[in-house]
């Protein structure tokens, strides 16, 4: 049991990575990426709604009518969500003005939704809870990664701390400005996605058309 | 009047919810793969946006926003800290109205809207464009200028996005890159190539 525990852990980390094999909250990973300290406090925020989100809703299952699952699930995760978004408000007001709508669009994060539906609706709470918190480190694994190297080649600093001298400040590195705006995250993830399956390559998806070589003659 | 103009086209190119602030993403990338069901979808996100952003619009000046209650008698109450609960329960809602409306009295609409509604409660561009109409403090006749010009803004990415991945699956694409990877990297040209709108001043 401890094993299969562990597992549920480990699990989402690589081969079942929530954004590079199950494609959920896309949305969110690459909009709050741009610093490693936005990203840091974004994956406690999920990891935290996911796994409590998970327990609770797993806990009610029993008796939640399943004609409307979608409307209770969607009122555990805003409640929490709530309490994520004053919590950042109270104690950390300018991350929390630097995240802005997206602290809210946690609701509407897919993997929240998504372990709920196919994981805590059919399993038991401390289960829930720990899957709930291995798909959030799954989703912030990828977030810091992203965050790490935008904020790196893009201003030459990590946590703040610079770490490349700029030329701007009389330092050698000229800092790559495309890191700072929004495409670099896709082309980023992209990568990440790529060198994922070079990896493992049972997650490569099947090709729709196979090219076919032909002899010549 | 202007001042509409100009917030309408920049809804729809400059601040892109899909390319630049990367919302609707999930529903973006999956149902990308057919251009009839890409303008399908974004059809669809297109309406629910014009009528879920002035709705929310509404119940925040009235209900939540501090001294709103005022004509209740409450004038100190201010209830903004619900404005999340409310915003999705206010969309899962009008989502559900509105397919039970298409059902009854649009039938052929419904049938070929029908499969994406549900999809839609759970797109962050929805409730996105409902966030950022509160952040940003518009008025009524803003909020609807937005709504509608955002989500046109969204059905316009979705159908590029298709018309360029219907050609793409022909091309031969390193193994680990097939699929998402070679997605991804096309939404990242087509959000370049949406940022040359920003210098358009109106």
């Amino acid at each position: 049991m401890a094993h299969k525990r562990r597992e549920m852990l480990i699990d989402p980390l690589v081969d079942n990575n929530p954004i590079t094999l199950q494609v959920l909250g896309i949305c969110s990973a690459l909009a709050v990426t741009s610093s490693l300290q936005v990203a840091f406090v974004m994956s406690i925020a999920v990891t935290f709604v996911t796994a409590f989100s998970s327990m609770f809703i797993s806990m009610i299952r029993n008796q939640i009518p399943g004609s409307i699952r979608i409307i209770v699930q969607m009122v555990v995760i805003a409640s929490l969500v709530i309490l994520v978004d004053q919590m950042l408000k109270a104690f950390a007001f300018e991350i929390s003005k630097t995240l802005s709508v997206f602290v809210g669009l946690i609701i509407t994060n897919c993997i929240v939704m998504g372990r709920a539906e196919a994981f805590a609706m059919k399993n038991s709470p401390v289960d829930s809870f720990i899957d709930g918190v291995g798909n959030g480190l799954g989703y912030g694994l990828i977030l810091m990664l992203v965050g790490v190297i935008r904020e790196l080649f893009g201003s030459g600093s990590l946590f703040g701390i610079t770490i490349l001298e700029t030329v701007n400040n009389g330092g050698w590195y000229v800092p790559n400005g495309l890191l700072l705006l929004p495409p670099s995250a896709f082309f980023i993830i992209g990568l990440i996605i790529w060198a994922f399956r070079a990896w493992k390559t049972e997650q490569v998806e099947e090709r729709e058309y196979k090219i076919q070589t032909v002899e010549a003659h | 009047m202007e001042g509409l103009l100009s917030l309408a086209v920049k809804a729809i190119f400059v601040e892109n919810l899909a390319l630049s602030f990367f919302l609707g993403m999930c529903t973006f990338i999956a149902v990308s793969k057919k251009i009839s069901t890409a303008i399908g979808l974004g059809i669809s996100v297109m309406v629910v946006q014009s009528i879920t952003v002035p709705a929310n619009n509404l119940i925040l000046t009235y209900l939540l926003a501090p001294g709103a209650l005022a004509w209740a008698g409450f004038p100190d109450v201010d209830l903004t800290f619900l404005g999340l609960i409310s915003y999705i329960g206010v969309i899962a809602a009008l989502v559900q109205i509105l397919e039970m409306v298409l059902d009854k009295y649009f039938p052929p609409l419904y049938n070929a809207l029908g499969v994406f509604l549900p999809l839609i409660t759970v797109n962050c561009a929805i409730l996105g464009g409902s966030l950022f109409m509160v952040e940003r403090g518009y008025n009524f006749a803003e909020a609807t200028t937005y709504g509608v010009s955002s989500g046109f803004g969204w059905a316009l990415a979705i159908t590029a996005m298709a018309g360029v991945r219907e050609k793409l699956k022909y091309s031969d694409i390193p193994d680990g890159l097939q699929g998402l990877g070679i997605t991804f990297i096309t939404a990242g040209l087509m959000a370049m190539a949406f940022m040359s709108f920003s210098g358009v001043k109106l």
